[in-house]
C-alpha cells in the first residue's frame, strides 16, 4: 500500500520537478516565462501525437522536447529580440498553448495511448522496497534526477553557470564584462521550454497515457510556484517537487477515504506554501539578494 | 595653459579624431588623446562632456562612429571589453559592475580566463590585495560589503589581468578623504611599475595632486591638454566649463534669528536590516543659518531626511519641532503647511515622477500646501491648470531650467536642469525651513553653483536651511554651521570657519571622541 502510494507520488512529482527545473534555469538568467503551462501542454500533445503516428513513445519524448523548445523560441523572439513585456507574453503563450493543443489534439481524443515502459536497472532494482521505487522507473524519471544534479553542478560549479547567474543578477554589468546576455538568455529560455515539453510528454506518456484537452490542469503554474518555493536552488526544488507531488496525491487519497477536508483546500496547499516561503525569504533582505535573480523580468537592450 | 612635451613622443595609447554619434547628437567629436607609459593622465570634464562615452569606446563597450585608436603605435579596433582586456586595458567603473549575489572571488572570476580555477583566483586576489594595500576577503558576498570595499574588488579585478593601462571612472566620488588617500597610494604604486592610469574626474584639487597630465573635455570636444600641477583650480575650471564659474557669494553672515527647526534626542530604529538606526540626534537651525550635514554615504543621511521630512513619522512627537510646533508624528503635508519644504535625494521616482510633465510634478508636491492657489471647486479639487502652468514657468525662469517645449516630461530634462526645477519648486514657496538631501549629486558645475547660490540666498532672506551632502566643497561653500553624521549619530554643529577639511574627514571616518575633546578644549 505504502509502496503504491509512493510510486504515484513519484509519478506526480516528476513532471513538476522537470518543468520547474527548466523554469529555474530560465529565471536564473533573468527571464520570467509565465508560459510554462502553455509549453507543457504543447509538449503533451506533440508527444502523444508523435507516439500514435510512429508507434514509438521514445520518438514521442523527443517530439515533446522539440515542441516545448520551439514554443519557447517564440517567447524568446518576442521578449528578447523584440523586447516585448515578459509577463504579458508569457500569459499569452499559456493561452495560445492551451488553445492550439486542443486544436491539434482533436483527432487523438479518446484514443488509447502507448505507455513509456519502465527501464529496470539490473541489480539495483533488486534492493528491497527502494529498488522497486527508484530503479524500475521510466526514462523520464531517471532524466529528472540527472537533470537536477547536473543543473545544480552547472549553476554553482561551472564557469558558464556562474556567467548565467551573473546575467540574472545584473545584466548591464554582465554585458559590460563582455558576456553575451541575449544569446545566453535564448539558450536558457529554450532549455526551459524543452524541459516543459518533456514534462508534458511525461503526462501524456506515463502519468495518464492518453490525450485529454487541458490535461496539464494547472501543473505549469505549480511549477512556477515551485521555483520560488525552492528560492531558485535545484536541490530544494527537488525536495519541494516531491512535497507538492505528495500533496496532490494526498488530496486524491483523502477523497477516496472520505476525509472531510475539501479537495479545493488541499489543491491550494502548494500555493499557500509558496506564499509562506516568499514571506520568509523577503523577511531577510540578505537571503533575497543572494538568491533572487535581481534582473528577473527586466528587459535588456544593449547600448551600442 | 602650458602644454607638456616629450612624454607624448612614444605614447602607449593614442586616439585620433575619435567620434561617437547618438542619432544627431555628437557625444564625442574629433577627440585626440595621448597617454604615455607610466603616466597618470586625467580626463577632466563636466557631466555630459563626453568622458564616459570616450572611455566606453576605449574599453570596447561602444562602437566609435569615426576616428582611430592606436595601441603601442598600431591601429586597433576594440569591439568588446574582452579585446580591450587582451590588449592590456583594465577598467574600474563609476557605477560598479559588480554582482551583489555573487562572492568576491566569483565576481573576479567572471572577467578572467575560464580555465583558471576559483581557488587559484582567490589566492591570487588575496596576494594582489596585500601588495597594493587593498584588503579583501574573497569569500565574502558583495551584498555585504561597503562601497569602498566594492571599489577594491574592481581594482583587484582589473589588476589580475596585469594591464598596461587602467581606466578609473570617478573613483573617489564614493570615498572618504582617507579612503581616497589610500587609493592614491595604490595609484602611485601602479605608476612606479610603469603602468599608465587614465583618471576620470571633475574634482580639480585631486587631479592637481596626483595627475601628470590632463586632457579637458567640453561638449564632446577637447578644449585643452595641460600639466594640472601648473594650473590653478580656477584655470582648470575655466577649461572645463568654458566661462568662469560663478563662485557662491555669501556676503556677511547676519546674526541668526529665531529657531525654525529643532530636533532633540531623535532616535529611530532601523526599518530594514540594511538601514541605519538614528541615535539621539540633536540639531537646531535658526533663521538665516545653513546647517550642512557631512558624512559618507550610508551613515544615516537618508534615514535622517525621512525623519525630518515626515516621510516616515517618528514615535516621539516632541523630537522634531518646526517653528515651535511638535511634528514628530505628523506627515509631510502637515509639515509643509507649517512652512517647511523638502528636497529628497533621488530625482527620478522620489522627487519627481519621471514620465509626468513638470506642471504635474509641481502640483503633486504642492497640492496641499498651495491648495487655494492650485485647486478649485472645494472638495471636488479641480486642478487649475492655468495657475499651475504659470507657476511652472515662473520656477523655470527663476532657476534657469533649460527644457525642450513649454511643459515637457521630467524625464526629458538633464539631471542638472531637473534638479534646478525640483529645488526651485520648493524655493518658489519661500519656505521658512528647507531640508535638502544631496542638492547637487551628479549635477554639472553650472547648475550646482546656481543651486548652491539659491540655498545661500534663501537663508539670507531669513529661512533656516539644512543641507545633507557628501560633497565637502559644497559644504564649505554654503554652510554657516557644519555637523557630521556617522553611523547614525550626529556630531554637534561647529561654525563653518572652525573646521578644517582634515578634521571633517576624521569625523566622517567615525573618529568622534578626539574631536569632541578638542572641541571642548577650544571652547
Amino acid at each position: 500500500m505504502l509502496e503504491a502510494i509512493l510510486l504515484t507520488v513519484i509519478t506526480a512529482a516528476t513532471p513538476l520537478v522537470i518543468a520547474a527545473l527548466g523554469e529555474l534555469v530560465t529565471e536564473r538568467s533573468g527571464v520570467l516565462n509565465l508560459g510554462v503551462e502553455g509549453m507543457m501542454i504543447m509538449g503533451a500533445v506533440s508527444a502523444f501525437a508523435a507516439t500514435q503516428i510512429t508507434g514509438s513513445p521514445y520518438i514521442g519524448v523527443l517530439a515533446g522536447i522539440a515542441a516545448g523548445g520551439a514554443f519557447s523560441l517564440l517567447f524568446g523572439f518576442l521578449t528578447l529580440t523584440l523586447v516585448a513585456n515578459q509577463v504579458a507574453t508569457g500569459l499569452a503563450l499559456t493561452i495560445l498553448g492551451l488553445g492550439l493543443s486542443g486544436q491539434l489534439g482533436e483527432s487523438f481524443v479518446g484514443q488509447p495511448g502507448i505507455k513509456l515502459q519502465p527501464i529496470v536497472v539490473p541489480l539495483l532494482s533488486d534492493i528491497p522496497f527502494m529498488g522497486r521505487l527508484l530503479f524500475q522507473q521510466d526514462l523520464i524519471f531517471y532524466l529528472s534526477i540527472a537533470l537536477v544534479v547536473g543543473i545544480n553542478w552547472f549553476l554553482f560549479k561551472s564557469r558558464t553557470g556562474l556567467k548565467m547567474r551573473a546575467i540574472g543578477d545584473n545584466h548591464a554589468s554582465a554585458h559590460a564584462l563582455g558576456i553575451n546576455v541575449i544569446r545566453t538568455r535564448y539558450l536558457a529560455v529554450m532549455f526551459g521550454g524543452a524541459c516543459a515539453g518533456l514534462a508534458g510528454a511525461q503526462l501524456s506518456l506515463v502519468y495518464t497515457p492518453q490525450w485529454v484537452e487541458n490535461m496539464t490542469a494547472g501543473r505549469g503554474w505549480i511549477a512556477l510556484a515551485l521555483v520560488v518555493f525552492a528560492s531558485w536552488r535545484p536541490l530544494r526544488l527537488l525536495a519541494g517537487g516531491y512535497l507538492f507531488g505528495a500533496v496532490s496525491i494526498g488530496q486524491l487519497h483523502a477523497q477516496a477515504f472520505g476525509i472531510g477536508i475539501p479537495s479545493q483546500v488541499l489543491s491550494a496547499l502548494p500555493y499557500v506554501a509558496t506564499i509562506v516561503v516568499l514571506i520568509i525569504i523577503s523577511h531577510n533582505r540578505r537571503t533575497t539578494l543572494i538568491n533572487t535573480p535581481a534582473s528577473l523580468g527586466k528587459p535588456f537592450v544593449p547600448e551600442r | 595653459m602650458t602644454v607638456t612635451q616629450g612624454s607624448a613622443s612614444n605614447p602607449l595609447l593614442s586616439v585620433r579624431g575619435l567620434t561617437k554619434h547618438f542619432g544627431a547628437f555628437a557625444a564625442c567629436s574629433g577627440i585626440d588623446l595621448d597617454i604615455a607609459s607610466g603616466e597618470i593622465h586625467a580626463l577632466l570634464g563636466e557631466n555630459g562632456a563626453g568622458k564616459s562615452t570616450l572611455v566606453k569606446m576605449l574599453f570596447g563597450i561602444l562602437d566609435p562612429s569615426g576616428g582611430e585608436i592606436l595601441w603601442d603605435g598600431r591601429p586597433v579596433t576594440i569591439t568588446s571589453p574582452g579585446e580591450a582586456r587582451a590588449l592590456g586595458i583594465g577598467m574600474v567603473f563609476q557605477h560598479f559592475s559588480l554582482f551583489e549575489a555573487l562572492t568576491v572571488a566569483e565576481n573576479i572570476a567572471l572577467s578572467l580566463d575560464p580555465k583558471i580555477s576559483l581557488a587559484k583566483i582567490s589566492d591570487e586576489a588575496a596576494r594582489l590585495s596585500k601588495v597594493y594595500g587593498l584588503p579583501l576577503d574573497p569569500k565574502a558576498h558583495v551584498a555585504d560589503l561597503s562601497v569602498g570595499e566594492r571599489q577594491r574588488i574592481e581594482i583587484v579585478r582589473a589588476l589580475l589581468q596585469n594591464p598596461k593601462l587602467i581606466i578609473l571612472d570617478e573613483p573617489t566620488s564614493v570615498l572618504t578623504p582617507q579612503e581616497a588617500d589610500r587609493l592614491f597610494e595604490t595609484l602611485f604604486t601602479l605608476k612606479s611599475e610603469g603602468r599608465s592610469v587614465l583618471y576620470i574626474s571633475h574634482r580639480l584639487e585631486e587631479v592637481r595632486r596626483i595627475c601628470d597630465r590632463a586632457t579637458v573635455l567640453r561638449h564632446g570636444k577637447v578644449t585643452g591638454t595641460c600639466d594640472p600641477r601648473q594650473e590653478t583650480p580656477a584655470s582648470l575650471a575655466r577649461m572645463m566649463v568654458g566661462t568662469d564659474v560663478a563662485g557662491v557669494s555669501r556676503g556677511e553672515i547676519g546674526t541668526p534669528g529665531e529657531v525654525q527647526i529643532e530636533v532633540s534626542t531623535l532616535s529611530v530604529p532601523a526599518r530594514t536590516p540594511f538601514a541605519v538606526s538614528l541615535k539621539g540626534i540633536d540639531l537646531k537651525v535658526c533663521a538665516g543659518e545653513v546647517l550642512a550635514i557631512a558624512g559618507v554615504a550610508g551613515n544615516g543621511q537618508g534615514e535622517l531626511f525621512d525623519a525630518l521630512s515626515g516621510e516616515f513619522a517618528v514615535s516621539d512627537n516632541d523630537a522634531i519641532r518646526i517653528r515651535g510646533k511638535s511634528v514628530g508624528t505628523s506627515g509631510i503635508n502637515a509639515r509643509r503647511l507649517l512652512g517647511a519644504g523638502f528636497v529628497p535625494e533621488e530625482r527620478h521616482g522620489h522627487a519627481a515622477v519621471s514620465n509626468m510633465r513638470l506642471s504635474d510634478n509641481l502640483l503633486l508636491a504642492r497640492s496641499q500646501s498651495d491648495r487655494s492657489a492650485f485647486l478649485s471647486g472645494g472638495t471636488l479639487s479641480v486642478i487649475r491648470h492655468d495657475a499651475v502652468g504659470a507657476a511652472t514657468q515662473r520656477i523655470c525662469q527663476e532657476m534657469d531650467v533649460r527644457k525642450s517645449g513649454r511643459d515637457p516630461a521630467a524625464a526629458s530634462l538633464s539631471g542638472g536642469n531637473l534638479q534646478k526645477f525640483i529645488v526651485g519648486r520648493e524655493l518658489d514657496r519661500q519656505p521658512a525651513v528647507l531640508v535638502v538631501n544631496q542638492p547637487t549629486w551628479g549635477v554639472d558645475a553650472g547648475a550646482a553653483s546656481r543651486i548652491r547660490q539659491a540655498l545661500v540666498d534663501l537663508a539670507k532672506a531669513g529661512s533656516a536651511v539644512v543641507v545633507i551632502s557628501q560633497d565637502l566643497d559644497e559644504i564649505f561653500e554654503v554652510a554657516t554651521k557644519i555637523a557630521v553624521i556617522s553611523e547614525g549619530g550626529l556630531s554637534r554643529a561647529y561654525p563653518a570657519g572652525e573646521l578644517s577639511l582634515e578634521r571633517i574627514g576624521l569625523m566622517m571616518g567615525g573618529i568622534h571622541d578626539t574631536t569632541h575633546a578638542e572641541a571642548s578644549h577650544a571652547h
